[in-house]
């Protein structure tokens, strides 16, 4: 079991490989990737260190590629390509079918990730990647319940990678628009959800309010911790009920099965989370190398030590952690 | 140029929809998408029923299509899926990449519905290469993302081998998820639903604290709070666009698509959109928002 963690600088990226990450991703300073945000991601000299550091502890680089060629811009995403085979990066991720294909016939020794914004949920998608692109191994959106994961596993021989810690994005990856509808701006288009340019933060006397492009996202009592306005974290009004319509702000964490991804034959598990800090990934890596190491041990006596759950709670968005979609209840 | 109406994406009632149908083959649409696009749940016609449906409105003289599910994730769905491809006679709007899949392995053509990421010439190239004859532009680009995107295509001497469709009028697709927010606004969870879409005929409007109606609930479909309305847009789509999709919703469907349609043949300027309507995705500014 691979334990893939998120840089979004050298300092995250050098902390994972030093914590214990098997591997690490990574995305350019460029609107190829789902994570581009100002002060974030590797321009092609603190790349080429990152590659390095990697290389020197052994240890795997993917670099995400992961949001949609605009048109006549192609090269930007082909360029990206170029840089990840040059660099000697172990993987791309890639969603874009255009990238994908220009990738396969140039570099066909390159492994090709596929992108979770690729949205591929079933194993006739999975095949038309494979089919098509020779596609190496396949990260799952995060909207499958652990018994559709481990179907897919049962059906499809391809590697799978999951999300077991971050950020919970409730679509659809690659299929939600919502960003754009509030701002113009959306992941697949600009590699940005909730753009940081359209967030606003408004004092008023029933306390602090958050909005994006103006519009309400969610208001906070002066005792209450305001979170980031992402649109579907928000609190709306359905007929006469205020409440969190879509979903609350809350992290995944599965470290609960854990067990299960290993026995179900999953391949890596990954940590979202680019855009957090050193410090957080250090954490993050640190808890993670422990409990797979923990269960590699030991596969009976695995249990979810009370410490990485407290640990991890602090680091989670709302203080709050979910299994997703993993769980059915979840749904 | 075509108009058509789009797949109905709420949840009806079956004899709702038979008679909904009914009336859409004397319309003015020029093409019919019908079938389940939402959720597999929603059974009210089941996959047989639709292809049935389907087929008795073949007979028409309108071009008659099977929409596919979007979000496929259990095996059970694929085995829909590919009954709803095989039905050998109504041709098929595959909104997913599983869909293309076995289409293309049937040398089936088909029309990439607006839920498959396609964002550039090259995309368009690939799937066209797989039996795609018409393709409906993803609802959050604009027209200048088309315009570019056909000028690629004139340039890869690709634009004579298929269509383009635009979603012109109706509350847009915008993400799918694993949770059912009708489900949820009810307090249920999903397993128990109860079919609750189904008392919901357009969907839960959804509002800000502040009054701003932002989503439509629609199952595991969040759907835009506002209506898209390019109706004043339609001179802008000359040589751009070949069809125009009307997205069903619980009123005046038909008389949207007899305004398309005299629009189309008399264009004269509209009054301004209602302050629930919206065009911005068309303009390349918020989807929500009014050139």
């Amino acid at each position: 079991m691979e334990l893939l963690c998120p840089a979004g600088s050298l300092p995250a990226l050098k902390i994972a490989i030093d914590c214990g990450a098997d591997a690490v991703y990574v995305g350019l300073k460029d609107d190829t990737n789902a994570r581009h945000f100002a002060g974030l991601n590797f321009n092609s000299r603190k790349l080429v260190q990152g590659a390095q550091y990697v290389a020197d502890n052994n240890k795997q680089l993917h670099i995400a590629i992961n949001t949609f060629a605009h048109p006549g811009q192609e090269k930007r995403w082909f360029n990206a390509v170029d840089q990840c085979v040059d660099l000697g990066a172990n993987a791309a991720i890639i969603a874009d079918i255009a990238t994908l294909e220009y990738a396969t016939n140039k570099y066909p020794e390159l492994d090709l990730h596929l992108s979770v914004q690729a949205s591929a949920t079933n194993t006739a998608a999975i095949e038309f990647y494979q089919r098509n692109f020779n596609i190496k191994r396949v990260v799952l959106p995060r909207v499958l319940s652990l018994h559709q994961v481990k179907q897919l596993s049962r059906n499809s021989r391809i590697p799978l990678e999951v999300f077991a810690f971050g950020s919970l994005c409730i679509m659809a990856e690659g299929r939600c628009y919502l960003s754009s509808y509030f701002t113009g701006e959306s992941p697949n288009t600009v590699g940005a959800c909730s753009p940081a340019k359209f967030v606003r933060w408004q004092e008023t006397p029933h306390g602090l309010a958050s909005r994006l492009n103006n519009i309400l996202i969610d208001s906070y009592q002066t005792n209450q911790k305001a979170g980031y306005p992402t649109l579907c974290k928000g609190k709306f009004n359905v007929n006469g009920q205020v409440y969190h319509a879509l979903e609350e702000p809350t992290s995944l964490n599965t470290l609960s099965l854990l067990p299960d991804l290993i026995n179900m034959g999953v391949s890596s598990v990954k940590i979202e989370g680019r855009q957090r800090s050193p410090a957080y990934v250090e954490q993050i890596t640190k808890i993670w190398r422990a409990a797979i190491d923990s269960y590699t041990e030991h596969p009976s006596r695995y249990r979810v030590e009370q410490q990485w759950t407290q640990q991890l709670a602090n680091l989670s968005e709302g203080s709050q952690t979910t299994l997703g979609a993993y769980h059915r209840h979840w749904q | 140029m075509k108009i058509s109406l789009g797949p109905m994406l709420y949840f009806w009632p079956k004899q709702q929809i038979i008679d909904f149908y009914q009336q859409a083959i004397v319309s003015d649409a020029d093409v019919i998408y019908l079938g389940e696009t939402v959720c597999s749940k929603r059974r009210e016609l089941k996959t047989r029923d639709w292809i049935e449906l389907a087929k008795s409105l073949n007979k028409s003289h309108k071009e008659i299509v099977l929409s596919t599910l979007a979000l496929i994730e259990a095996p059970s769905e694929l085995t829909e899926l590919r009954k709803l491809c095989e039905n050998g006679d109504v041709s098929i709007e595959a909104n997913d990449l599983g869909a293309v899949q076995i289409l293309s392995e049937k040398k089936l053509p088909f029309i990439a519905g607006p839920a498959i990421n396609c964002y550039n010439a090259q995309t368009l190239k690939i799937l066209i290469n797989q039996g795609m004859q018409r393709w409906v532009m993803p609802v959050e680009l604009s027209r200048d993302w088309l315009s570019n995107i056909i000028e690629d295509t004139n340039k890869m001497g690709l634009r004579s081998q298929f269509e383009v469709e635009v979603f012109a009028h109706g509350h847009l697709p915008l993400a799918y998820s694993a949770r059912c927010f009708t489900a949820r606004s009810e307090n249920k969870a999903k397993d128990a639903c109860g079919l609750a879409c189904i008392n919901y005929p357009k969907g839960r409007i959804t509002k800000t604290q502040e009054g701003q109606q932002v989503f439509i609930l629609n199952g595991i479909q969040t759907l835009s709070g506002y209506c898209y309305n390019l109706i004043n847009d339609l001179q802008s789509m000359q040589g751009l666009v070949d069809i125009v999709r009307i997205s069903p919703d619980a009123d005046s469907n038909h008389q949207t698509v007899s305004l398309f349609k005299q629009q189309l043949l008399q264009p004269h300027h509209y009054e301004p959109l209602s302050h629930l309507q919206c065009n911005g995705y068309w303009h390349n500014i918020a989807g929500l928002a009014q050139s």
